[in-house]
């Protein structure tokens, strides 16, 4: 069943593909915007769909690797299902943004430079600024946004999350 | 005299220099004699800015970098200041840092444009701690080592790929500390597009990038008493060898170089010119008969093994448009490998072929499957020039107090026709000397054809020949080599003959040669071939009687069998990247019937996306999710015959759309799904 469902994705976000490439017309100029409609598609950028942007904008495999891996935007390896992304912005940083951040990845067991979970549930990601410093420190998971957090909370947002994903 | 100044000035450290055309201030102040120091700044390359080392103070607008500003008159220029010199240390200061130091086991040491600065700039403590993390060297081409702990990021190499080659096989990823220069997807060099010509090493200012060595398998061949170890030199080595010892670029060094060879211990030295004029016979012929019977024109040369991966990789329906024949390197190989033991009673097994090249890409061709006979390579080792230049310093031979040697016989006579192969032009030009007698039936009274020759990248020229013109293409650099080849792929190229070298102004520009920063480097090397040649008494392979001699006793006809067999090649498709599939789908795929679309580049240009689409459209309206597995490809390797589609296996060439879907309704009627 799922399989099934699997497939028709793929083959749609291919197709899909292929209208933002004919979009674009097939401009080599227009490489920032259709990565970030692929993005969309994907929400990464996988390595055998670079190559086929490459190959239909006639520009180098390497060149597109560069522009992808140029921008914090793009991501080249899958994120996980649920976005979590802490603001490090200078109003968040000197209201102690750096505990939260701990405290998450302590909870999901990131180590080093990994930001995504091996179950692939969670990716965990700083950003410079939201925007929102009146809330600081600022978490946001999958686009809702949730100010003054402190460590506590924030890993009360990812148990009540995981225990969701149990159920 | 009239006096009247009609130049236009500006000032440089209070001199006044005329501005004659120069496109930048870094090349007026370089006119004037003065050397700043640059990593980044290439004169044959787009001006990038990056290096911060010709920084000069401009009077009213401070300081600038001098690559990047267009000379214009009345400006007061100073290139050396208290400013300038500190902003010029702190910056290789920085670049040192992160550098791997390693200089005395580095290959580019005593070369390494890193070492020369901060040695000019009188640098003694790196003031700063490095922040790079240790990264792993990339070993996996047969003709390059990439060492990214030696990048200064200066982007030559990039350049020089994509603008020069039109390749683009390595670029900039990543960046801040991240950056880097790396293939894509950060794999490895000998997994992708690149074509072995080590340019990127030629312009690397440090040992970021260098050819790969075979020196200690050479030394450990010559040190073993039961080889037979023959060696074969390249035209374009004897004009650059002397450079590594101090000699005037273009000075042939034949005899020396020969002389050394053999005091190394090499127990034939043959010429790779030999086989040249050998190549010029085959080649010439291909192309009078492909001329005179309608074959296919035009005939692209096949001796640049970097041209060669090219054009397997991007045109492969012009493969049948390249010159069947093996490059010199190959025949004299092959031929070696074939003569020899029967001659000498020696087991070929016993028999060692090494070759000294200009090239790096030689190194990858030698190990092509297609050039081995019995799993044994007709070239088992390929040095570069400054490989050879290298064990010759390692040996303590006084290059330039050595008595000259001549190359041994039969393989090493040549006439000039086979020197000139090592220059952008030469081939060409060898060609017409044979072509223009064979055609007229009349001896040639003057051999040089002069409208070949030049230092173009692009060049077209006519050749009436009896009652005939012949049309040729040369091209040096595969930038220009795909403006040729995409006229020729769409029918609109009216050429006969088009010769290309990777290499600017061919195999004397070539990346094996020793490393200089001299922009007329090239123009001198070429001019001391046409000398070599010059002062010969014969200029015309069809005059080289130990060629005929091997027509005779060996070969057979030309152009026939025995002849095609030792001396002639295949070429295939290529994939330009490691192989790569977008799924489209997954779950039990034993039932299933396996379709792949390949959206390789030659597919794509093909059309292959239509028909990948119209058969996800089929899926999807007929429900036949679970019944096909629908792939995308990159590359079956058959781009010639493409787009291609695989049902269950069965490759379907020149496919449509609408044979796909039949092919596709038969698998499933076969199992009754």
């Amino acid at each position: 069943m799922r399989a099934q469902a699997k497939l028709d994705s793929n083959g749609r976000k291919l197709v899909k593909i292929f209208t933002i490439l004919d979009k674009h017309e097939r401009k080599p100029a227009r490489l920032v915007p259709i990565l970030q409609a692929v993005q969309e598609e994907y929400r990464y950028l996988p390595q055998e769909v670079l190559t086929y942007v490459a190959t239909a904008l006639d520009i180098s495999p390497a060149r597109v690797f560069g522009v992808a891996t140029f921008y914090s935007h793009f991501a080249i390896a899958p994120k996980g299902k649920h976005l979590v992304r802490l603001c490090d912005g200078t109003a968040c940083h000197v209201k102690d943004s750096v505990p939260i951040l701990d405290a998450i990845r302590k909870r999901l067991k990131l180590e080093g430079k990994k930001v995504t979970t091996d179950d692939m549930l969670f990716t965990v990601e700083t950003v410079a600024c939201l925007g929102a410093c009146g809330l600081a420190p600022v978490v946001v998971v999958n686009d809702q946004v949730y100010g003054a957090m402190t460590p506590a909370g924030a890993v009360k947002l990812i148990e009540e999350i995981i225990a969701r994903e149990q159920s | 005299m009239n006096t009247t100044v009609t130049a236009k000035t500006l000032n440089i450290d209070g001199v006044e220099v005329p501005i004659n055309g120069e496109r930048n201030l870094l090349e007026l102040i370089r006119q004037a004699d003065i050397d700043l120091p640059t990593f980044c700044y290439h004169s044959d390359l787009s001006v990038y800015g990056a290096c911060r080392l010709c920084l000069v103070d401009i009077a009213g607008r401070g300081i600038q970098g001098a690559c990047s500003t267009p000379p214009e008159p009345g400006l007061k220029v100073r290139t050396q200041t208290e400013e300038i010199r500190e902003i010029r240390k702190i910056s290789v200061e920085l670049l040192l840092a992160n550098h791997e130091r390693e200089c005395t086991t580095c290959g580019k040491s005593a070369t390494c444009q890193l070492q020369a600065v901060a040695r000019k700039l009188g640098i003694q403590k790196v003031r700063f701690q490095p922040v790079h993390q240790p990264r792993p060297v990339d070993r996996s081409s047969l003709s390059l080592v990439r060492d990214p702990n030696k990048c200064v990021l200066c982007g030559d190499c990039v350049r020089f790929c994509s603008e020069i080659q039109g390749i683009g096989a390595i670029d900039f990823a990543y960046r801040g500390h991240d950056a880097a220069v790396l293939p894509a997807f950060g794999r490895d060099l000998g997994e992708g597009e690149c074509i072995n010509c080590g340019q990127c090493a030629a312009v690397c200012p440090t040992g970021a990038l260098t050819p790969r060595q075979e020196i200690d398998e050479v030394w450990k061949a010559l040190g073993d008493p039961t080889k037979m170890v023959v060696v074969q030199v390249a035209p374009a080595v004897r004009v650059a060898i002397g450079e590594q010892f101090g000699l005037p670029p273009g000075e042939s060094t034949r005899g020396q170089m020969v002389a050394a060879l053999k005091r190394l211990g090499f127990d034939r030295v043959y010429d790779t010119a030999f086989s040249a004029d050998l190549t010029v016979v085959e080649e010439a012929n291909e192309f009078l008969t492909r001329k005179t019977k309608g074959g296919k024109l035009p005939l692209f040369t096949s001796c640049c093994p970097g041209w060669v991966k090219f054009a397997e990789q991007y045109f492969p329906e012009l493969l049948p448009n390249l010159s069947s024949c093996k490059s010199p390197q190959q025949m004299l190989g092959a031929l070696v490998k074939e003569l020899l033991p029967a001659e000498l009673n020696l087991d070929k097994k016993n028999l060692v072929m090494v070759s000294i090249m200009p090239c790096t890409a030689k190194k990858f061709e030698a190990k092509r499957p297609e050039f081995a006979q019995d799993g044994m390579a007709e070239v088992d080792h390929v040095l570069t020039t400054q490989e050879l230049a290298r064990m010759i310093e390692e040996a303590g031979l006084r290059f330039t107090k050595l008595q000259p040697e001549s190359f041994d016989m039969p393989m090493g006579f040549k006439t000039g026709a086979g020197v000139i192969f090592g220059n952008s032009g030469g081939v060409s030009e060898a060609v017409l000397r044979y072509a223009a007698e064979k055609v007229t039936g009349k001896k040639l009274a003057n051999p040089d054809f002069h409208a070949v020759r030049g230092a173009d990248g692009l060049r077209i020229v006519e050749v009436p020949v009896g009652d005939i013109t012949l049309k040729l293409g040369v091209v040096h650099g595969l930038k220009n080599a795909r403006t040729l080849a995409e006229k020729a792929r769409r029918g609109k190229c009216d050429l006969d003959l088009i010769e290309v070298m990777a290499c600017p102004g061919g195999c004397i520009g070539g990346a094996g040669q020793p490393v200089s920063r001299d922009p007329d480097i090239r123009k001198l090397r070429t001019k001391g071939l046409y000398e070599v040649d010059k002062n010969m008494e014969l200029h015309k392979s069809q005059e080289n009687h130990f060629v005929t001699e091997c027509y005779q006793r060996h070969l057979g006809e030309i152009g026939g069998k025995n002849a095609h067999r030792l001396l002639h090649t295949h070429y295939r498709n290529r994939r330009r990247m490691a192989g790569e599939t977008i799924t489209l789908g997954d779950g039990p795929e034993s039932e299933k019937v396996k379709v792949n679309v390949c959206a390789g580049t030659n597919c794509f240009i093909k059309g292959s996306q239509g028909i990948l689409h119209e058969l996800l459209d089929q899926v999807e309206t007929e429900k036949l999710q679970d019944k096909v597995s629908l792939n995308a490809s990159f590359c079956f390797e058959q781009c010639e015959h493409g787009p291609t589609v695989s049902v269950d296996g069965k490759k379907m060439q020149r496919c449509t759309a609408h044979a796909a879907k039949a092919e596709i309704l038969e698998k499933l009627k076969e199992r009754k799904l």
